[in-house]
Parts: structure tokens; C-alpha cells; sequence
């Protein structure tokens, strides 16, 4: 029996920090004093305060210390688990926060959290099926097989509200309703998609890194409402962690009976299988996913037939996102009236996103539906750096829209955000301020689609491709008024006759940019001036002549020779021969150049 | 494992386990000071067996951690219990086998041993 837990986040973010050698180092510290029959050490999932890492989190008092280095790990041992003294300098604080040692769970950034899907990330060890057995795990599992008949499984789930965490919103019970016929008869199948490709976003990766064994409990669940007994966990080959800690989890749950033949002696069988996606964007679409799978290149397919009725092997196929799966077994314990009673009308529970862009706390978050983006910007995302004035937050990646600062207010969920031209998405949430330029942000986004597009239809190959090159000729002063109505009509096309939905929602950057900031498009075509200051090409660097004092820092700075003046007298740039690095403004003493 | 019984006796081994990490804000607080004075005069043997006898009674709702010096050097090792809404209580010359009469009486059974308290001290 331990008396003390220290609990080290091995997510990846962590990770990078170091986290591994700070965990080796606890555990020689702890060998020195002594205390290895009184403290144990525990490598977790995300904590989701990314930004904050590595962080080291001390039961049973919940002190949590933040960004933590392998040379603070022998004062901790000495002072805090050895002596009981917390370590003050390295404690988490809030800008917000008196200077009382708090717990985590009364941190801004948790206190407003509701945590379900990552329910066990930061708490348990990953690789530790009993803990995750200590936590509830595979009690529903049990509980459908011997308590439930398939029909009444599917009924809760149906009742419960819950809509696809993956982007679109889809009622989960009614995708497994769908391929519920026929029980017995045929074959079916489970999958897990685990493809989480949006820039920026990293929810699933989180969960799958923090809490394998929920993903596998819930896809058996599943198999047991339609009648499946082979499911399929379709993960980025770019997430060795989570891949890895997804091997453990399948190797131990087969051992223990949880995956296999007879599950509970109930003569249910299931087991699941790991397919490794080599990173195309395009195999997170569900029917290419499911291409992919069988072996062939991932392309999507025209629906219908959807998966439901004819998906993986031509079978009948439910597939799932990681975050919809890690709400299951919670809504068969807990009930589907106390999974409804959270979020909004439409959208029940919770929901995860990922921080990121122009925010201090950047990170993991899961905040019931319903949250307004103001709170979970400037509450639980600690605001924006230097004192920058919100401009926007990104939604569903590539395939979402900008909010901008006048829906500030509004409740978070899947209709409030398709009703102002964005949508819920996956759940990275990139915030930008002041600095962003609208159209270079909907021009990224372009790139990565024109990038990622599989090439299958005319639309989505060709369409996103022109469409790109018109945010270039924008970008860099050569676009007309009339291609700002060019751009719109193709980005409509588009959505209309893409194949999938890669395609389908590809232009949904350039749209929600053109309706919310139209006015620094024009700027950009009209004026021949980037507000924001981002656009280098309509950028020029100026010098005042009222504070130059001809010092000849920034000629001599200026690789590019375009500043010319003599000694103690005003310089000058030329224009034409200035690259734009900005290098003369950061050499300058006095602050005499600026940029327009 | 072929049956629920069998998982629901991995959860109960591993509830006592995990349990240190839930969300402790309306426990039952017993610390035990832990400086040196209080480690000197055998505070590690009073923290262990407290956290051994209320994982055996499965006192779910008491949290055992440790704190710095407390002050009274003398009367080392002192534990602590904070029961919510009731005033502190303070064990002072603590050893392993009066704290497993705390756990009992105390924090099982409610009635604080009075003839361990600071105040019998001064009696």
C-alpha cells in the first residue's frame, strides 16, 4: 500500500519535455531515501495543461508542480514526499491565482472542465489494465453481456443523445440502429477512427495515449449491439505512443478474456486488430478509411451505400471516432438521463478540444456542451499572450470556419456553430489575435487540402488548387474584385460536387473568412495593404525620418543592401530591393522603422 | 476470467489503490507532520500504518498525507485529523500501534481518543 503517488505525464507533449528521464530520476531518488515501499511512481496520459509540461502531479494532495526538470526532481523527493514540505517554486499557478497552494482541481483551467472522455488521462497508468479495471473499466461491458439485450444497448446509446465527436454530429445510436439487422446472419464490423488529422488537434491521440482501454471496451460494446465480432482501430502510424500503449491494451484485454472468444462466459466473442494509417489526410473521410483497410489505396467511395449497409469488406460496418467510444461505457454505467442532462437542447455531454495558436494555456480541454468560446478562452485558456485583442477562433480545421469576436458569447455546440457558417469539427480550436491576417489563415488552410486532396474528383483536385491560387494572387496584391466573386462561386461548386467530404468542406475556410472579414479581403485587393501586417509582399518597411539618427545599424543589418544614408544623417529603404525579413526593425535603437 | 465476479475483484484490490487520487475536497484529512523532528521521532512508521489501517477499513472518504513541522517538536510524531465541519483535532507522541487505535476509534468509529490529544498532555 502506497501512501503517496506521484504521477508523471508520459503524453506526447510531456514526453518531448522529458518526461521519461524525470520519471527514472524519481524512481533513483526514491530508491535513495528509501521510500519505495511508501511511494510509487506512475507514468500517465495528458493532463491536458500542454503548455505547462512536463507536470508531475503529488497525491494525495494534489499538488501539482509544472514544467518540471530532471534537476527539480531531487528536492521534490527530499522535501515533499520525504519531509512533506510542497515545493512552492514549482507549483502551478495562475496569473489569477493568490499565492495558497491549490490543488488542480480548483485551477481556472480545471474548474470549469467536465471531464468524461478523459476521465482517466492523467490518472491512471495506461498500461495497467487492473487500474483501468480499478476505475470501473469493462463493468459495461460486463453489464451489456449478461444484463442487456443488443436492442437495449442500442436504445440507451439512442436516448443518451450522443452525436459523433469525429466532426459531423451524427446520432451515434442511430448509425448503430442502422447496422443492427440481420444479427448472427452476417458478417459486420467495428472500427475505430483513430485518423486525427486536423492541424493542430490531438484529442483522440490524447485519449488513445491516456486511456487505450476505454476505446477497446466501448468498440466491444458496440460489436455486441450490431452483432460484430472483428473490430478494426485505424491509428496515424505518426502516433508511436499512442500506437504502442494501443498493443499493450489489446495484448492485456486478450488476456484477461476481455477481447477473444466467450467474453464472460457469455459466448460472445469479439477481438480487434490495429491498422496503421501512413498519414493521408483522406483516410479520416470514413469510406476511404475503410479502402484503406481492406489494402487498397485510400480513396473515398460515392455514398450510398453507406457503411451501415455496405462498408468494410462490402460488410455491414459501424465506424466511430475515438472521443464518441470514450463516452460509452460512461453512458451504460451512469445512464443515458445523466448523460443528457449535460450540454444543450441538441448536443448532449461534453466535448474535447485541443488549444492552440494565440492562447496561454494551450492544451487539452473537455468543457460541457453549451460553454461559451469566451469562457473557454479567457477562463480556462488564460486569455491571449500580451494583452492581444481576440480576433477569431478556427474550429474543425480545414474542413470548419472562423468565429469571429462578435459570437464571442455564443454557446458552444453542433447547431449553434453550422447556424454562423463554422462547425464543431473534431475539436482543435486555434485562437488568433490582432496579428493573424483572415485571408493568409484561409490560404493555409487551402494549401493543406490542395495538399491532402486524393486526387479522385475533378472538383476537389482541380477546384481547391485554383482556389488557392486566387488567395496567392490576393495575398500578394494582384487580385482583382472580381476574383473575390470568382472565389466564392468555385468555393460553392466545390461544395456541392466534391466526392467526399474532404472536398465537400474544403472551401469552408475561404467562406467563413469572406463572410465574417470581407472587409480585409478587400483591403488586400483594394488598398494593396494587409491590415494585420502578415502579407509580406504588401508589406513595406519605413523609416521616420524624425527618429533616425543615422546611427547605420540597420545598413549594416540589412542583408539585402536596400538602406542606403551616410552617417548621422536620415537613411532610407528601397523598396525595390527589400526583402521584407524585417531584420532592420528588430536591429533598430530607437525604434525608427516600422512596417505598413 | 470468465466472469464478472472475477473483474469486480480486480476493481476492489485496485479501488484502494487508486483511490488516493480522487477528488478529495470533502475527506476526512489526517496528516502527520513529517520534518525532521517529526521523522526523528518516528513519524513513518505512524504515517504507514495509518494509510495501511484505512485501506484495511476501507475508510474511502479519509485522505492520510503528511505536512511540514507543525511546531510543537516536542510532542512529535503529531497527526492531525480535519474532520469537515468539526474542529481539528491533534494526536501528539505518536506510535504505530496508537494510530491503528485512531483508525479504529477515531476515524472508523467517530469518538476521538481523547487520551492521545495535545490537551491530555497538559492535563
Amino acid at each position: 500500500m502506497y501512501r503517496a503517488h506521484v504521477l508523471v505525464c508520459g503524453g506526447t507533449g510531456c514526453n518531448s519535455g522529458g518526461s521519461k528521464k524525470i520519471i527514472s530520476k524519481l524512481r533513483e531518488e526514491i530508491e535513495k531515501n528509501d521510500l519505495n515501499d511508501e511511494v510509487c511512481v506512475v507514468e500517465t496520459g495528458c493532463h491536458g495543461l500542454c503548455a505547462q509540461g512536463p507536470i508531475v502531479v503529488v497525491y494525495p494532495d494534489a499538488v501539482s508542480y509544472a514544467k518540471v526538470t530532471v534537476d527539480d526532481v531531487p528536492e521534490i523527493v527530499e522535501e515533499h514526499l520525504l519531509k512533506g514540505r510542497v515545493v512552492e517554486r514549482l507549483v502551478y499557478k495562475e496569473e489569477s491565482m493568490d499565492s495558497r497552494i491549490t490543488s488542480l482541481n480548483d485551477t481556472a483551467f480545471y474548474r470549469k472542465q467536465k471531464r468524461i472522455a478523459l476521465r482517466n488521462c492523467g490518472v491512471i497508468d495506461p498500461e495497467s489494465i487492473d487500474e483501468y479495471i480499478g476505475t470501473d473499466g469493462y463493468e459495461a461491458l460486463g453489464k451489456v453481456l449478461t444484463e442487456m439485450t443488443p436492442d437495449e444497448v442500442i436504445q440507451v446509446i439512442l436516448d443518451s443523445g450522443l452525436r459523433g465527436r469525429g466532426g459531423a454530429g451524427f446520432p451515434t445510436g442511430l448509425k448503430w440502429k442502422f447496422a443492427s439487422g440481420n444479427r448472427g446472419n452476417v458478417q459486420k464490423y467495428v472500427c475505430c477512427n483513430a485518423d486525427e488529422g486536423d492541424p493542430g488537434a490531438f484529442m483522440d491521440r490524447s485519449v488513445l495515449e491516456g486511456d487505450p482501454h476505454v476505446v477497446l471496451e466501448a468498440m466491444a460494446i458496440a460489436g455486441y449491439a450490431i452483432g460484430a465480432n472483428q473490430g478494426y482501430i485505424y491509428v496515424r502510424a505518426e502516433y508511436p505512443i499512442a500506437v504502442d500503449r494501443l498493443r499493450t491494451a489489446i495484448k492485456q484485454a486478450r488476456e484477461y478474456g476481455l477481447l477473444g472468444k466467450d467474453i464472460f462466459g457469455t459466448g460472445f466473442d469479439f477481438d480487434i486488430d490495429l491498422r496503421l494509417g501512413a498519414g493521408a489526410f483522406v483516410c479520416g473521410e470514413e469510406t476511404a478509411l475503410m479502402t484503406s483497410i481492406e489494402g487498397n489505396r485510400g480513396e473515398p467511395r460515392p455514398r450510398p451505400p453507406f457503411p451501415a449497409v455496405k462498408g468494410l469488406f462490402q460488410s455491414p460496418t459501424i465506424l466511430n471516432n475515438v472521443e464518441t467510444y470514450a463516452n460509452i461505457p460512461r453512458i451504460i454505467l451512469n445512464g443515458p438521463e445523466w448523460f443528457a442532462s449535460m450540454g444543450t437542447e441538441k448536443s448532449k455531454g461534453t466535448k474535447v478540444f485541443a488549444l492552440g495558436g494565440k492562447i496561454n494555456n494551450t492544451g487539452l480541454v473537455e468543457i460541457p456542451m453549451g460553454t461559451t468560446l469566451r469562457t473557454i478562452v479567457e477562463e480556462i485558456g488564460g486569455g491571449i499572450p500580451e494583452g492581444k485583442k481576440f480576433k477569431a477562433a478556427q474550429t474543425g480545421g480545414p474542413s470548419g470556419g472562423c468565429i469571429p469576436a462578435e459570437h464571442f458569447d455564443i454557446p458552444i455546440d453542433y447547431d449553434n456553430l453550422i447556424s454562423i457558417g463554422s462547425m464543431m469539427g473534431s475539436g482543435g480550436l486555434i485562437v488568433m489575435d490582432e496579428d493573424n491576417c483572415m485571408v493568409d489563415i484561409a490560404k493555409f488552410f487551402l494549401e493543406f487540402t490542395v495538399d491532402e486532396s486524393c486526387g479522385k474528383c475533378t472538383p476537389c483536385r482541380v477546384g481547391t488548387k485554383r482556389m488557392y491560387e486566387i488567395l496567392d494572387k490576393i495575398t500578394k496584391g494582384q487580385g482583382t474584385m472580381e476574383d473575390l466573386g470568382k472565389l466564392e462561386e468555385l468555393a460553392y461548386y466545390i461544395k456541392d460536387n466534391a466526392l467526399c467530404g474532404l472536398g465537400q468542406t474544403a472551401p469552408n475556410p475561404v467562406l467563413s473568412t469572406l463572410r465574417y472579414f470581407k472587409d480585409e479581403y478587400i483591403a488586400h485587393v483594394k488598398d494593396k495593404r494587409c491590415p494585420a501586417g502578415v502579407c509580406k509582399d504588401l508589406l513595406q518597411y519605413i523609416i521616420d525620418p524624425d527618429k533616425c539618427r543615422g546611427c547605420t545599424m540597420c545598413a549594416r543589418t540589412c542583408p539585402a543592401n536596400a538602406i542606403s544614408g551616410k552617417v548621422k544623417e536620415v537613411h532610407t529603404i528601397d523598396p525595390d530591393k527589400c526583402i521584407k525579413c524585417g531584420a532592420c526593425m528588430s536591429s533598430c535603437g530607437f525604434g525608427a522603422i516600422y512596417k505598413k | 476470467m470468465k466472469s464478472l465476479e472475477e473483474l469486480r475483484e480486480i476493481k476492489e484490490k485496485m479501488q484502494g489503490q487508486i483511490g488516493v487520487r480522487a477528488d478529495s475536497s470533502n475527506d476526512t484529512r489526517v496528516v502527520v507532520g513529517m520534518a525532521t523532528c517529526g521523522i526523528a521521532s518516528g513519524a513513518r512508521p505512524v504515517l504507514n500504518t495509518l494509510v495501511e489501517e484505512v485501506n484495511k477499513e476501507k475508510l474511502e472518504h479519509v485522505t492520510v498525507s503528511q505536512t511540514g513541522c507543525i511546531g510543537l517538536c516536542q510532542f512529535e510524531p503529531i497527526v492531525e485529523v480535519f474532520e469537515p465541519g468539526k474542529e481539528k483535532v491533534t494526536y501528539v507522541k505518536m506510535n504505530p500501534e496508537k494510530a491503528a487505535i485512531v483508525v479504529e476509534q477515531h476515524l472508523k468509529g467517530g469518538k476521538p481518543v481523547a487520551e492521545y490529544m495535545l490537551d491530555a498532555e497538559y492535563r
